[in-house]
């Protein structure tokens, strides 16, 4: 096998060569940000922290909050070592800056289950410096020994009961030099990490006072509506329109590059206008793609060579002269995010400034590309990150498509602008998870052993031709092979092959992104070996995975929890699937009944080990949201195109789990003092795995493509 | 010029009779914690209550309101006080990205104004038309429950 770098190690490579992105050093902690300490006379030690005279603790997050809990998780971080009650700390959403940047990757963006890991170190330091400043400025405020005080629930105590609050200290402490080594809490001492913790932005949720960013408003704010051509690479031919215009409200109708947008004073008024432009559009022959027929040509071009991934030992003879050879066929189709909030950007131009208020995962690739948009430099672009009404990848474009688009709109009407989309408009979009075939043979010995894995996967690269283009490396995407190309099963011989269609359909990362289509299809198909080898699943797996101790922990763990070998109600099966991604381990038992056709998941029993856990709390919901999302594709998640035309519009076409479909989910949590890593998205990947290896366990049918609609299930 | 009643305030608003009442309470009447999520009444976002009804907001024509006592979810506490539903989904740590929750919030009251104690069954029949794509159902269906102990202790 060839070395291949770590997903990591690819950001950080693109990070570098990827041209717009910035390969800048990130300051250790940074600059206090540019919201006016100096005016204010706030004690700002860094870009994290600000605290006033009136004693208000202030956290900036830089990374956006989509529900994935880091406007909770993260000041967890900060107020544990700078000794503050969380619940009484303000959190707020830091502006683009370099100081936010990832430790490692330079740019300021939100993804790749990376928030918690990245910032582990940086913001407890970033605590833990102002502690320290502040223990500094108490010691020299009393003329007494530093050693002799303390900090302790945002006071800094002295000897004789003398006590400070942190805003009584604050002049002081502004004087203080920032130390460059501060002590970290030994992690015996946490009192908040680790603690179950409730999130502090649920208030302002329940009471519909978080401001997304649909709900951003300036002054002479216009709204605006754009009709797009009806097919990828699609372009305007000729419009008519004046009915349009003649609809009260609509103030204008202007060409941005993306189509056609109607300027209105209103929603309504938009839409309406839109409804009623007469647009003529020029649809090239590439643009009439029919997705059947792509899963067709995939099919048959995993059939030929691909682009080399993963080759050791000899796995043509292995497969030539095993005991028993099985071969499979598995596609998944295009999938949209559909986040609950459609998408959305406000843009007000003055001048030289580009002002920004939208909900976005990549703040700095969007301020790159929305100067260039503008004609200002990207210094000149200020981006206010609202809240996110769901992210799962769709708010990480790396063309910045719906702030590009909102700023052509806003530069054309010549006022502030909210450029909105439809759910329509949403689901139509495109930036959809890559079709993705796969072929795949392993070959057993006598003793069921797996001697060879052969795996050949078909399917767009998210990154070609973007500025994320520096992650394919040989001709490899590494997102494209990422859960299948580090299979983690002991296999003597094994090759992975790729081949990167190319498509005017628009693709992105999905939640979990490669390992959407590799979690599904591994785990399928190492049931399918282990159903030949006529073993019992769970110890099938356990036997191949003797050197991964942190796979058997969580394989261990969920199978323990389930009940795994015990009966079960009649008509009723459990299936098991394990993998790993974004850091973390994850298994997953799913127990599913069928009625007729009528599928029903009863319970899903998970077991993630994410290394130290932050805040317990937000890890389960994380594992329930994951599982949801997973369950919600495998059961009827597609996005089809005919003639070019995706065929799905809202929920009742593009259908996403509801309450009456919602299975017991129970999540264990593998303790562990290692490193922090990711639980935004290993959730996601396993639920379709988990739950095809029930159906063919109960019904002797072996899913290989989804969604389960497509095989004549439905929903119980 | 429709007349009708919001969150215990008579309002008059001049938009067109055929606009939603989605849109006028988020741009005429600045209620933006009603949300649009799909326009066709599928995924309960806008849900609000009409006459006491959950109803789906964005396909409810301002003219169908006239005369009507509209509460949205700036106007379903009393006093100054959260609703129980509210407080549920709180210390069940409900929200995720947050911005179905307050359509899943309008229809939970809802129900619990009509049932004192729902079945699970009853829950899937009052919520189903509410989707969360963060997959926060399991702690909904939780919350109603301790919002339903709650209220039919008087508290």
């Amino acid at each position: 096998m060839r070395p291949r770098p770590s997903r990591r190690e690819f950001l950080a490579t693109t990070a570098v060569s990827g041209g717009i992105l910035l390969g800048f050093r990130v300051p250790a902690l940074g600059q206090p940000a540019a919201t006016g300490a100096a005016v204010t006379g706030d004690f700002a030690p860094n870009a994290f922290i600000r605290i006033s005279r009136q004693n208000v603790v202030t956290i900036l997050v830089g990374k956006a909050e989509m529900g994935q809990g880091v406007y909770t998780s993260l000041p967890m971080l900060i107020a544990e070592e700078l000794e503050v009650d969380l619940a009484k700390v303000k959190v707020a959403a830091a502006p683009v800056d370099r100081a936010y940047g990832h430790p490692q990757f330079g740019m300021q963006f939100t993804g790749g289950s990376q928030s918690v890991g990245s910032e582990w170190d940086r913001l407890r330091r970033a605590g833990a410096t102002a502690r320290e400043m502040l223990l500094t400025a108490a010691a020299e405020t009393w003329r007494v020994d530093r050693a002799t005080l303390r900090a302790e629930d945002g006071r800094v105590l002295g000897p004789g009961g003398r006590s400070l609050t942190y805003g009584q200290l604050v002049a002081k402490a502004r004087t203080v030099p920032v130390p460059s080594d501060v002590p970290l809490k030994d992690p015996s001492q946490f009192k908040i990490i680790g603690k179950p913790t409730r999130r502090l932005d649920s208030r302002a949720k329940v009471t519909g006072t978080a401001t997304f960013g649909i709900d951003a408003t300036v002054p002479g704010m216009l709204v605006a509506l754009v009709a797009r051509p009806p097919v990828f690479g699609g372009a305007v031919k000729q419009v008519k329109d004046a009915r349009a215009r003649a609809i009260r409200g609509v103030k204008q109708v202007v060409g941005v590059p993306s189509g056609v947008a109607v300027v209105a004073d209103s929603f309504w008024a938009a839409k309406k206008g839109r409804d009623a432009l007469e647009i003529e559009w020029d649809i090239p022959p590439a643009s009439r793609v029919d997705s059947d027929a792509l899963v067709a040509e995939y099919t048959r071009l995993a059939q030929t060579p691909g682009v080399k991934v993963r080759r050791e030992g000899d796995v043509d003879a292995a497969l030539a002269t095993a005991a028993r050879r099985l071969s499979a066929e598995y596609d998944m189709p295009y999938l949209a995010h559909a986040p609950m909030e459609p998408l959305n950007c406000l843009v007000r131009i003055a001048g030289d400034r580009c002002e920004i208020w939208t909900g976005t995962q990549f703040q700095t690739v969007d301020q790159a590309n929305a100067a260039r948009a503008a004609g200002v430099k990207p210094e000149q672009v200020e981006i206010n990150t609202l809240f996110l009404g769901g992210g799962f990848g769709r708010r990480a474009t790396p063309g910045s498509d719906f702030v590009v688009e909102a700023v052509h709109v806003a530069k054309a009407a010549g006022a502030p602008v909210k450029t909105m989309w439809t759910r329509e408009d949403d689901l139509r979009g495109g930036y959809y998870r890559p079709i993705w075939h796969s072929t795949i043979s392993a070959a057993l010995d006598v003793s069921g052993t797996p001697v060879a894995w052969k795996h050949t996967i078909v399917g767009q690269s998210i990154v070609e031709g973007t500025p994320f283009a520096g992650l394919i490396k040989q001709g490899v995407d590494e997102t494209s092979v990422e859960g299948a190309a580090d299979l983690a099963y002991t296999v003597p011989a094994i090759a992975v092959d790729l081949h990167s269609p190319r498509s005017v359909v628009p693709v992105l990362w999905w939640r979990s992104v490669g390992h959407t289509h590799t979690g599904f299809v591994v785990e399928s198909f190492i049931d399918e070996l282990a159903h030949a080898a006529g073993k019992d699943p769970y110890q099938f797996r356990r036997e191949l995975l003797t050197s991964r101790p942190r796979h058997l922990g969580v394989l261990d763990l969920a199978a323990q929890k389930a009940g795994w070998g015990t009966p079960l109600p009649a008509n009723r099966a459990r299936g098991i699937a394990v993998h790993f991604s974004f850091g973390s381990w994850c298994a997953q038992v799913a127990e599913v009944s069928v009625t007729g056709h009528a599928i029903r998941v009863h319970r899903v029993v998970c077991a993630i080990d994410c290394g130290r856990a932050i805040n317990p709390e937000t890890i389960r919901a994380q594992m329930e949201g994951g599982i949801v999302f997973g369950l919600s594709a495998a059961l009827y998640g597609q996005i089809t195109l005919r003639d070019g035309r995706v065929q799905q519009t809202n929920f009742h076409d593009y259908p996403v789990l509801r309450m009456d479909a919602m299975p017991q989910v129970e999540v264990h949590i593998v303790p562990s003092t290692e490193k922090p890593s990711g639980i935004g998205e290993p959730g996601t990947p396993l639920m379709a795995a988990a739950l095809g290896n029930a159906l063919f366990a109960l019904t002797g049918r072996r899913i290989r493509s989804l969604p389960l609609v497509r095989h004549g299930f439905e929903s119980a | 010029m429709t007349t009708f009643n919001v969150n215990g305030r008579t309002v008059r608003v001049t938009a067109e009779p055929d606009k939603p009442l989605l849109w006028v309470l988020r741009e005429d009447l600045g209620l933006p914690g009603t949300k649009f999520g799909c326009g066709m009444a599928l995924c309960g976002a806008c849900t609000v209550h009409l006459d006491g009804s959950a109803v789906r907001s964005c396909v409810t024509p301002l003219a169908a309101v006239e005369g009507k006592r509209v509460i949205t979810i700036e106007g379903l506490g009393r006093g100054g006080r959260l609703h129980p539903v509210q407080e549920a989904f709180i210390e069940q740590d409900v929200p995720q990205c947050g911005y179905c929750q307050c359509g899943q919030i309008m229809s939970a009251a809802a129900l619990l104004a009509r049932q004192k104690s729902p079945t699970d069954a009853d829950i899937d029949a009052a919520m189903s038309g509410n989707i969360c794509r963060c997959g926060t159902y399991q702690r909904i269906r939780a919350a109603i429950k301790q919002a339903a102990g709650r209220m039919g202790q008087g508290a």
